[in-house]
């Protein structure tokens, strides 16, 4: 190497040679040493590695893509950069703490895991009847809320890994919207340890409600927002149509659920085929397309936020006073969450009942809170829409207090598989609009 | 029946005979070792037992799909261990050789028609020596708007089972997830390599011989064990 | 710069702290590491209402050798580790490290095989910021003191005199896991 080589050159610039050939490690104002190491071998295949860290992988995914000049010919994925090991953690739990862990694997639409492992769990103990009314529309109402602020993040970080910045600003402008509801109602802005085994935490505070109708108004106006910038925008229809193809066939073999399968023309939506929560009783649409492509895809994502918005606004109207938590003391959480004078805690009403007035309410409490309730024996998988597709949990219940086994199956995590089909045969950037199409969260993928 | 007597034994869901699936048995009150067990019940044995197998009929349209399978297998008392209907879900336990065929079968056949299989889940129980290992796949129909679950078991000395991703390709990465975490091999699949723990990382982390691997966590002097090695009321 | 390892410690080298301190604080610019949860309330915090760009860190460089400030924002697994260590190496000096959240921090509620119990084994962290997630206005927080802590940081013969002064405390301190009688 010349001395000025020597000067630029550092630990991780270099080439090595491998048994599969050189291996160039490229980081920047190197191109010359880059071109000069090719040499003869320049109509070989450059393997491309689009690292873990990279702004337009959609959090920590690799992608190791093989190019002849800008074509992709090989396209494939490494995961498992945020694996948490939160399926194992959730055995060393109460059924009730497992929430706490889930609520952590996807993490845009935290109450769809939520649910999902807390209906597991009712079907286990089989009080799936017993919930109260006002919960299930509790539930409801945040998870619907959950997929409006969940395709707000993938549209805005889609149109920022494709270069429009202004969906990036408007999405997140639009979410922090919701996240104000979120955490008046939950407490929390994102991770909410919310749905649980039975109900939820904590009944909707004074003034959520006309909130919520406040949100409802402002939010349609703030969604045209996006669309009228997007939908229709020649460039953003270069980048998207006929990008990320996957029709129906791919999409079946694949075992794709979501809006990718809804982009193909199958309106298959678990809300609709197999309600859950009291699904069946609200009126919406299931968005489709049959482009079967990105472009696809992002408009059913946002014809779907619509739809949410009704949703909301039909949960808004069916709430009635009630409990939030079921009726059987054996399982209900017992705490009654409470703004104190320290800014924290239990509500004083709860706790001068069990220890003035309820040695039963005092020993429900102790044993629910350091022992947890027991699951009787069996298996269930229960399965429900979340935003990004078919989002299951398989449970296994060994008749303790603690899980035997739980196991999600993360939409995710099966609908990156697709990231190879879509993306082979296409250019660097079509990869990127696919993946970004897709919408994977890399906390549900790795879990 | 009131809340309180929902939990006694005799109103507690059957556990189906005749030969439920016993996974394990518990000695003592509590589940920690080690650490005394101070309730006075430490000479309590209870087996746990999954539900075994079920008797027909099963309700709804689990029969017909139960017979529809049959008339497709041939050998179906062969190829299926059993049948077990629990909470409203159906779950066929295959024999491992058969796998495939029934996984064909049950993709394949107009009635049955379960086009989308949604993963593999692995469970590791240590105490059912000979079938430690099992593999769960839940599959659904669209067609018919069903779900059935499909339930294998291997043992730990020979931990292979035959790979479904020539009837369902999606089950590409589950398959390769189960190897990492249990320890599964998938005969026939691709590519069975890691996929969410790093390459070269040694053990299969999901199963119950696997410690949690956390480490003690210090605060001002006191120091809290890690959660599996904490004592355990449960 | 080269200039403030010449000058003695005097005025002249106190004014030059000051001057890059002052600049120094006064844009710096991140390095995208968001990882998990933590990821989304950065983005959040450079969005339009909590807006980072008032303190001169809108532009997220993705290049680690135009970054100054990596944000380990989320859990960092052990298959994570050596690639966030790659991405500090490459990043040139000066370069701080804010920890993210409880995850990053210490391995937050995860104290298991898969993530790495605080990336303090990994990288030197500067400022440490727990939450999970912290909101927007607590990453500003951190991001405010961490400016503090820039604009106070000392250079040339002075730092080399403050870090070996910083190194003999810390040879001889007591280590925390034996000091007693702390959680009254």
């Amino acid at each position: 190497m010349t001395d000025q080589e020597q000067q630029t050159a550092d630990a991780y610039s270099s080439s090595r040679e491998t048994t599969e050939g050189t291996v160039f490690t490229v980081t920047g104002q190197d191109w010359d040493a880059l071109a000069a190491g090719l040499g003869e071998s320049a109509e070989e295949r450059i393997v491309v590695n689009m690292g873990p860290q990279h702004p337009s992988t959609h959090g920590v995914l690799r992608l190791i893509l093989e190019l002849e000049g800008e074509t992709v010919t090989n396209c494939r994925l490494g995961i498992g950069y945020l694996h948490t090991g939160i399926e194992k953690n959730c055995e060393y739990r109460n059924w009730t703490q497992g929430v706490t862990f889930v609520t952590r694997m996807d993490y845009l639409a935290p109450l769809f895991n939520e649910y999902a492992y807390v209906a597991g769990v009712e079907r286990l103990l089989g009080i799936q009847d017993e919930i109260p009314e006002r919960a299930t529309v509790i539930r409801v109402l945040m998870m619907e809320l959950n997929r409006v602020s969940s395709h707000l993040v993938a549209l805005a970080t889609g149109g920022m890994e494709l270069g429009a910045l202004t969906p990036m600003t408007f999405g997140f402008r639009d979410r922090e919207e919701i996240l104000d509801v979120f955490e008046m109602v939950t407490g929390l802005r994102m991770n909410h340890g919310y749905i649980r085994p039975g109900g939820v935490a904590q009944d909707l505070p004074p003034g959520a409600v006309d909130r919520i109708r406040d949100l409802l108004t402002l939010l349609p106006k703030r969604l045209a927002d996006m669309e009228n910038l997007l939908v229709g925008n020649k460039i953003w229809m270069e980048r998207t149509v006929g990008v990320g193809y996957l029709d129906l066939t791919g999409c079946m073999a694949l075992g794709m659920t979501g809006p990718i399968l809804r982009a193909t023309g199958l309106p298959h939506d678990l809300r609709k085929s197999q309600p859950y929560c009291g699904y069946e009783t609200y009126e919406f649409d299931v968005p489709t397309e049959t482009t079967c492509d990105a472009y696809g895809r992002f408009l059913i994502r946002i014809r779907e936020m619509k739809e949410s918005l009704k949703i909301v606004e039909q949960c808004l109207e069916r709430l009635a006073p009630g409990p939030v938590m079921v009726a059987d003391k054996k399982i209900a959480w017992p705490a009654q969450l409470a703004l104190g004078g320290d800014g924290l805690g239990n509500s004083l009403d709860h706790i001068r009942h069990i220890m003035g007035q309820s040695m039963e309410a005092l020993i429900h409490h102790f044993k629910l809170v350091t022992e947890g309730f027991s699951v009787p024996v069996g298996q269930v998988y229960t399965a429900i829409e979340s935003p990004r597709g078919e989002l299951g949990v398989h449970l296994v219940s060994d008749g303790g207090t603690r899980p035997y086994r739980v196991h999600f199956r993360d939409p995710s995590f099966n609908n990156l598989q697709a990231a190879p089909a879509m993306a082979e045969g296409s250019m660097i950037a079509d990869v990127i609009a696919a993946i970004a199409s897709i919408d994977p969260v890399m906390g549900g993928v790795d879990r | 029946m009131s809340e309180l007597d929902r939990h006694l034994p005799e109103n507690l869901p059957p556990a189906s005979s005749p030969a439920p699936e016993t996974i394990d048995v518990r000695r003592g009150m509590f589940r920690a070792k080690g650490t005394g067990d101070t309730s006075g019940y430490g000479g309590l044995v209870r087996p746990v037992h999954l539900p075994g197998a079920s008797e027909r009929p099963y309700g709804g349209w689990f029969d017909e799909a139960a017979d529809q399978l049959e008339r497709l297998l041939p050998d179906f008392g062969d190829a299926i261990e059993k049948v077990v209907v629990d909470r409203d879900e159906l779950t066929f336990f295959v024999r491992k050789e058969r796998l495939t065929d029934v996984m064909q079968a049950l993709r394949d056949d107009p009635n049955l028609r379960f086009e989308m299989c949604l993963g593999v889940s692995g469970v590791h129980y240590p105490n059912e020596t000979g079938r430690e290992l099992h593999a769960v796949y839940p599959l659904l129909s669209v067609t018919h708007n069903r779900r059935v679950r499909v339930e294998v078991a291997c043992s730990d000395e020979d931990p292979h089972i035959p790979s479904v991703t020539g009837i369902y390709p999606g089950n590409d990465w589950h398959e390769r997830e189960t190897w990492d975490f249990f320890g599964i091999i998938f005969d026939g699949h691709p590519a069975l390599t890691r996929i969410e723990m790093p390459d070269d990382w040694p053990g299969h982390p999901q199963r119950k011989d696997y410690p949690l691997g956390g480490i003690p966590v210090e605060y001002k002097g006191a120091q809290v064990p890690p959660p599996d090695e904490r004592r355990a009321y449960s | 710069m080269g200039i403030e390892e010449k000058l003695p410690s005097g005025i002249l080298l106190t004014t030059v702290e000051k001057l890059a301190g002052y600049m120094r604080s006064g844009s710096l610019w991140p390095a995208t590491f968001g990882l998990a949860c933590c990821a989304i309330e950065m983005m959040a915090s450079g969005g339009p209402r909590y807006d980072l760009a008032r303190f001169g860190m809108e532009v997220f460089r993705a290049s680690p050798r135009q970054a100054d400030l990596m944000i380990v924002a989320g859990r960092v697994s052990q298959k994570m580790a050596p690639v966030l260590r790659q991405i500090y190496d490459q990043m040139a000096n000066p370069k701080w490290v804010l920890s993210m959240g409880v995850c990053a921090s210490s391995g937050g509620m995860f104290n298991n095989y898969a993530i790495v119990q605080g990336v303090d084994h990994v990288v030197p962290v500067d400022i440490y910021l727990p939450g999970c997630p912290p909101r927007p206005e607590m990453l500003m927080d951190a991001i405010l003191k961490l400016h503090e802590q820039i604009k106070a940081a000392p250079l040339g013969v002075n730092r080399e005199r403050i870090a070996r002064e910083s190194e003999a405390v810390a040879l001889t301190a007591k280590p925390t896991a034996q000091m007693k009688g702390l959680l009254r």
